[in-house]
């Protein structure tokens, strides 16, 4: 391997005919590269997506009320119900591995804005009724003051955190915002905190426009009694809530005298599901790059194949002499292997390095021109581009095989004979 | 050193077959210049390739140096050219990409000899041949004598017991020609076996020893007052 002469004659080989073997390079050059852009292009959608989905916990299902379909237990169908607030607890008994369970309640959003005021300003946001638990379902940072506590929920304090969104249409710019006050239809609010959350999709905007206050203190305010409007549950990591979804939207049948097969008394929103589902979608994008690339490497390497074979019919005569020399079939073979993994691997390199190029030409296009809808940061990981390289090795000594195998065919006399 | 008995060789050619070699019976000593002569289709350049091993024989027996010759694997074949043989061609055949001394060096690269030692002794057969001076040279740069004597300095650079040497001044003129036996002659001279197919009688004469070939057996087999090279250079 490590053979002076033989990487001379590599070279010298490979040198004596410049303008064929950097076309017979570009053929695997290409499909590196195409392999590369292409995973990193996939990579680039993945990131946009994630990024979508945001921090929030992905196992994770929301569900609400709707009325009931089927007849039950002497109750007519077409009734509404509400969740109540014990059934959280009623969950927590009946349903293992459970992590979270939030119930909320909201003011606004698709059922009407909410109307806030502050001084001459008004204001259309969402309003949640929560529990301190819910930051670690829909993740925030808490960028001035704090969040809830148990203690807002057992005092029943009428306290707010306020997004970003919310705080700049309502505050001066620079002014003092904690322990200000803020009119909620009609009920005065404390702001204690103030939030922002990461998020660069559509819904963006939306997610700095919301105001969290304590659950006791919302029901309270806005006369919910005992009502639950929705219920956030996570699962520990190691279930998935879409096994256990089932279990849990049973208790609430049972406990709410819905029919055991009505299926649309119940909405759920089961984000884990809907993790997976594009989580498959990345991992076909991934396979059509892969495939489409080693497709495109191929072709480049059927030319060094082809190259190769042509090489050794015009060496013929050469190799005749060298084997009348005593060179061993063994060592002719290697010789014309380690010029095709030579000139793969190289050409490959520089597939890769141009591919990386791109890439980072690309990306400091984006940086330039600001964030695109769901394209951040496309790249390739080192592991990819070893694997590249793997692909490269192998496909070399693919390459190589057919034309060694001809070369040691070769017969010194035939060799010898041809003038 | 050398001992053939008894061997017989055809090529099959579609559905019938050529028979080339007929019952060849054939010993070279240690240190004879022997001459293969015979008009073409005589079968002497089919028994060079056999002798050198780059053919196999149908029948009969073939020793070199004690070591019976037969049911060679390619990779054994090789082995035992490059250790036994030396090749001086019609057409040289060197490597045109390589140097003077880098086709020398070749066969000594097969025996694994390390870099440094290959050169010198490559440099050394090069002075031997008089032309150290065009070691850097590639073939395309010398003249047809001075490819003839790079390729006749490769093939004793392995050392070899017998020097194979098939027309090795057909394609060059006389005064050349007769330089090259000179030194063919004082190789010779220094008792290496050297075996020389040619269909030139002049250089024939210049050998120790001529044995005529025709139609696949041998028809004359003597020996003869050899004729230095020297006077004609």
């Amino acid at each position: 391997m490590f053979n002076r002469d033989r990487w001379r004659e590599i070279l010298e080989v490979l040198t004596s005919n410049v303008g064929r073997t950097i076309l017979t390079a570009f053929g695997v050059c290409w499909g590196i590269f195409i392999l590369i852009v292409l995973l990193a292009a996939g990579k680039g959608f993945e990131n946009g997506i994630r990024q979508d989905f945001g921090d929030i916990a992905t196992n994770t299902m929301f569900m609400w009320t709707r009325s009931t379909t089927k007849a039950y237990e002497g109750l007519p169908k077409g009734r509404s119900f509400e969740f109540k607030v014990d059934d959280v607890q009623a969950i927590k008994d009946n349903v293992p591995n459970l992590r979270f369970i939030s119930p909320r309640n909201q003011l606004g959003g698709f059922r009407g804005g909410g109307n806030v005021i502050r001084g001459i300003r008004v204001g259309a946001y969402n309003v949640y009724g929560d529990y301190p638990e819910i930051i670690n379902q829909d993740p925030m940072t808490v960028t001035s003051g704090r969040f809830l506590n148990h203690n807002d929920i057992q005092e029943k304090r009428k306290v707010a955190i306020i997004g970003q969104g919310v705080k700049s249409e309502l505050y001066e710019k620079g002014e003092e915002v904690l322990g200000t006050y803020i009119k909620i239809q009609g009920v005065n609010f404390m702001v204690i905190g103030t939030y922002k959350k990461n998020s660069n999709d559509g819904d963006g905007e939306e997610a700095q426009k919301e105001i969290f206050v304590p659950f006791t203190s919302f029901s309270q305010a806005f006369n919910r009694g005992e009502d639950v409007g929705w219920m956030a549950i996570t699962a520990h990591d190691g279930s998935s809530i879409s096994q256990l979804k089932e279990g849990i939207v049973n208790v609430m049948r049972e406990r709410h005298k819905v029919h055991p097969e009505d299926k649309r008394a119940i909405g759920y929103f089961d984000l884990y599901e809907q993790f997976n589902r594009v989580e498959s979608l990345f991992f076909g994008l991934k396979a059509i790059a892969y495939l489409v690339g080693i497709m495109v490497l191929l072709s480049g390497i059927i030319g060094v194949s082809n190259i190769m074979l042509i090489v050794v019919k015009e060496r013929t005569k050469e190799i005749g002499i060298r084997r009348a020399l005593g060179e061993e079939p063994i060592s002719i073979k290697k010789q014309i292997l380690m010029e095709s993994i030579f000139l793969t691997i190289i050409s490959g390199m520089i597939g890769i390095i141009f591919g990386s190029l791109v890439i980072y030409g690309i990306n400091s296009l984006l940086d330039s021109v600001g964030p695109v809808d769901m394209f951040v940061n496309p790249s390739v990981s080192v592991g990819v581009v070893s694997g590249a390289l793997t692909i490269l090795m192998v496909s070399g000594l693919l390459a190589g095989f057919i034309p060694a195998q001809s070369a040691i065919r070769v017969r010194p006399i035939e060799a010898l004979r041809t003038e | 050193m050398i001992e053939i008995k008894d061997l017989h060789k055809s090529y099959k050619m579609g559905s019938n077959s050529l028979h080339v070699l007929k019952g060849i019976n054939f010993t070279a000593q240690s240190g004879e210049l022997v001459a293969i002569m015979g008009s073409s289709g005589s079968g002497k350049s089919t028994l060079l390739n056999i002798l050198g091993m780059l053919d196999g024989a149908d029948n009969g027996e073939y020793i070199l140096d004690g070591v019976p010759i037969k049911d060679l694997t390619e990779t054994k074949a090789a082995q035992y050219r490059n250790k036994f043989l030396g090749f001086i061609f019609q057409s040289f055949n060197l490597i045109n990409y390589k140097s003077a001394l880098e086709n020398v060096a070749l066969p000594l690269y097969y025996q694994k000899v390390g870099r440094k030692e290959r050169q010198v002794k490559a440099l050394n057969y090069l002075e031997r041949v008089g032309l150290k001076e065009w070691a850097t040279h590639l073939p395309s740069e010398l003249s047809g004598g001075q490819k003839q004597r790079v390729a006749i300095a490769r093939a004793m650079a392995a050392e070899p017991k017998v020097l194979l040497a098939d027309e090795p001044t057909g394609a060059l003129d006389s005064k050349t020609s007769y330089e090259v036996m000179d030194l063919i002659q004082k190789i010779n001279d220094e008792g290496n076996t050297i075996l020389v197919v040619t269909h030139e009688e002049d250089i024939a004469h210049m050998c120790k020893r001529i044995v005529h070939l025709k139609d696949g057996v041998i028809v004359e087999d003597k020996k003869i007052e050899q004729v230095r090279a020297e006077q004609y250079v």
